[in-house]
């Protein structure tokens, strides 16, 4: 342990603990805007410089180590001005866009510059000519509104172990970008939008489509249906002065009515729907027909990765769609034909904590399996609680309301997608079941909860073992495949049956969609939301939720038939990481 | 990893590392700094680095595309097209800034059409805007493939690119 006095105030810390961590611990927030949490310091931004007694220099509070017997003063006059100094400088290089700014209201930047009481400029603005990259369908790159902090190029590559972003150039011509002047779109980018959750300022954003929503909900040809994800319904009420976690579905229900559309769908149910698809995939080649371990792919961002930097598991995709895919191709079949709406008319709409999510709805042809554009818009998390406010909404005093049949009952399985984790414990709820043919004394699997970057487990079901391993956050995958590559190269058997990949950190609660402000802690939270919604399901699993058993009766015939490859499978393949121009 | 991430759409050019620089990359591979100095020996061969290379290497290394990209991009000495038949810098230190570097950089990319930091579109000629390369005295200088101008104008110009124009 290491003793030290901040302001006079003494604490002891863990050695290694920065000057910035220990001064949160005595209640004294440092600024900063390169920091972050989820990624190791670098001290671009120098606006968390402190004074430690016997240094002559002030040191940057993110990357310095606490020091035995150190005596650290983070606040004083002096402090105050050269921080003072160092956001001018900043802000001598960012444009006065806020009114018109994706982060307008939530922008680090706007709040130190509020909290240092700005009222004028001392220097005068030098603006990067750069254009807006606008070449990926998820997410968009302001560099004129840049700070250089670096978090998108930290994130990329340390978080999501990508690097399609880089530091490129030097002084006052260095950017952030990708390498070999392409486009982000050609770039190895996979659009899970960590970039955008973590940039401090409105350089990184979402694609926003709310436009075509809007214009879809005024034609009166339109027949408007959405589809909520399972990590939205424990983050939007962050929008609305909610706690992270608290769960919000009935809410946003309501909210989706008045909004204008026609039935409120929740990929819940269709999340469900691809347990019982992939559940049996898995059962099947459990059995020998199909290659082990399977890898689940209702996360773009993943299969975008897959694609490009491990295309040798191609193979041991689960080929059952996305949640989201599958909803949209059922609902322009089977729920069509049962309200007698041409498919043509219906307009999907899929509120997800997801961009990749904007990025899947045009993946391959395999996405117009209804003969249409099966999903046509994805809302971000974000764009949708602008949506709301917008409207005129009082979210917080709406009523509490249910979906609508015949896509809208959902089993606590389902629910469990929307974390790390969960789509592993739905599956197995399913498979075991149908394994041992008994009904599960614990639904609960443990083992694969929690932020651990990889969880391992063996189970034992009825004497067979089956291994199983869990992955988040895209950079904790290759240890996962190299295990997989090294028993596949000496020819023995799979280190795992099943493996559970998410790209971002925590699952799709900790979405690249969601609102901002993501930490560990608020991860937890919404985590601990989605468990409660579990929890107080009264159908556990999927297999069980009476509409999934109506669909196969009443559509599908049984799980793996035909015309469920028809509408809800897919197929994957290689991509080059870089697409060139000569 | 190395191989999936090589996959490349497109042609990223035709350069190729040599057997010589292969041997040079598998050598300095297990060593921290191995990108600037694969880099140096590459530019060394080439004159330049091409950007087929500079997947070559980073494929080589195992090291993502972006991180050669950061370090070519970080370096002024690093350049990614390749040079003129004749090399034109212009000296920039402050003696010959004062004495009019700039005029000449302007004359010289009206002249060739093309701008600092370029090379002619037949690649003849290539204009770079250097330090101060030590003859003051002489502001404002260029040189040609080394050759040391002094005292220009901006009318001493044409004969000084007529004596390289074609060899």
């Amino acid at each position: 342990m290491t003793k030290l006095e901040i302001n006079g105030i003494a604490v002891e810390v863990p050695e290694g603990t920065t000057i910035l961590k220990a001064a949160e611990l005595v209640g004294v927030k440092v600024p900063r805007l390169c920091y972050h949490e989820d990624c190791e310091p670098w001290g671009a931004c120098g606006i968390c410089v402190v004074k430690v007694e016997g240094s002559p220099k002030m040191v940057r509070a993110c990357a310095t180590p606490c020091g035995d017997g150190m005596q650290v003063t983070t606040h004083d006059t002096e402090l105050y001005d050269v921080r003072r100094t160092v956001l001018q400088l900043i802000l001598s290089r960012h444009p006065n866009e806020c009114l018109s700014c994706a982060r307008s209201g939530n922008c680090e930047l706007q709040t130190l510059s509020e909290e240092f009481g700005i009222r004028e400029f001392d220097f005068p603005k030098r603006l990067s000519e750069l254009p807006i990259d606008r070449s990926t369908p998820s997410i968009e790159v302001n560099p004129v509104k840049c700070i250089s902090c670096g978090r998108c190029a930290a994130v990329c590559q340390q978080m999501q172990g990508v690097w399609a972003l880089e530091f490129l150039g030097r002084g006052d011509e260095m950017r952030i970008a990708p390498a070999a002047d392409v486009q982000l779109n050609d770039s190895p980018c996979i659009k899970c939008g960590q970039c955008s959750a973590h940039c401090p300022v409105g350089a990184i954003y979402e694609k926003s489509d709310s436009k075509q929503v809007h214009v879809a909900l005024a034609d009166e040809e339109k027949y408007c249906v959405v589809q909520i994800a399972p990590a939205v319904r424990v983050a939007i009420g962050e929008a609305f002065g909610y706690e992270s976690g608290e769960i919000l579905t009935g809410k946003l229900y309501a909210a989706l009515r008045r909004l204008g559309f026609k039935a409120v769908f929740d990929t819940n149910f269709s999340a469900d729907l691809t347990i019982m698809e992939e559940g049996n995939e898995f059962l099947q080649r459990m059995k020998g027909d199909g290659p082990l371990p399977l890898i689940t792919s209702c996360c773009p961002a993943w299969t975008d990765y897959m694609e490009k930097f491990a295309s040798d598991f191609v193979p041991n995709f689960s080929t059952a769609k996305s949640p989201q895919q599958m909803m949209g191709a059922v609902a322009k079949t089977y729920y069509a034909e049962s309200i007698g709406v041409k498919p043509e008319n219906i307009f999907m709409v899929s509120i997800m904590p997801c961009t990749a999510k904007k990025y899947e709805l045009t993946r391959t042809e395999d996405m117009y399996s209804t003969g249409y554009k099966d999903v046509d818009v994805v809302l971000t998390t974000r764009e949708l609680s602008r949506m709301i406010k917008s409207a005129g909404v009082d979210f917080r005093n709406l009523p509490e309301e249910e979906a609508d049949s015949i896509l809208g009952t959902y089993a606590g399985a389902g629910t469990l997608f929307g974390v790390t984790g969960g789509v592993m414990e739905a599956a197995l709820r399913t498979a075991v079941t149908l394994m041992t043919g008994k009904k599960l004394p614990k639904v609960e699997f443990e083992d694969v909860r929690g932020l651990e970057g990889v969880k391992e487990a063996a189970l034992d079901v009825d004497g067979q073992e089956v291994r199983i391993a869990v992955a988040h956050t895209m950079s904790n995958i290759e240890q996962v495949l190299d295990k997989v590559r090294a028993a596949r190269e000496k020819g023995e058997e799979t280190p795992y049956h099943f493996i559970e990949v998410m790209a971002c950190r925590g699952g799709c609660i900790g979405g690249g969609g969601q609102p901002h402000g993501a930490t560990d802690e608020v991860r937890s939270m919404r985590i601990a939301g989605i468990y409660k919604d579990d929890e107080k399901s009264v159908v556990r699993c999927s297999h069980e939720n009476p509409e999934i058993q109506r669909i196969y009766k009443d559509f599908l015939g049984e799980p793996l038939s035909e015309k469920a490859h028809q509408y809800l499978h897919t197929h994957y393949k290689s991509r080059p990481v870089y697409k060139l121009k000569d | 990893m190395s191989e999936e991430r090589s996959q490349v759409a497109g042609s990223a050019g035709d350069e190729k590392l040599t057997p010589e620089l292969v041997a040079f990359v598998e050598e300095w591979k297990p060593q921290p700094g191995n990108v600037i100095m694969v880099l140096h020996q590459v530019q060394e061969h080439f004159g330049y680095i091409p950007r087929s290379v500079a997947f070559e290497v980073a494929e080589r290394l195992d090291v993502p595309v972006a991180k050669v990209y950061g370090v070519i991009t970080f370096y002024h000495f690093f350049r990614m097209v390749r040079p003129g038949r004749h090399s034109i810098a212009v000296c920039m230190g402050t003696a010959c800034y004062l004495k009019g570097g700039q005029d000449l950089i302007n004359e010289l990319e009206m002249l060739l059409g093309c701008s600092n930091g370029s090379v002619t579109d037949d690649g003849e000629f290539g204009i770079e805007a250097v330090r101060c390369i030590g003859c003051c005295g002489l502001a404002p200088v260029l040189t040609v493939d080394g050759e040391v101008f002094g005292n220009l104008t901006a009318d001493d110009l044409p004969g000084i690119l007529a004596q390289y124009r074609g060899k």
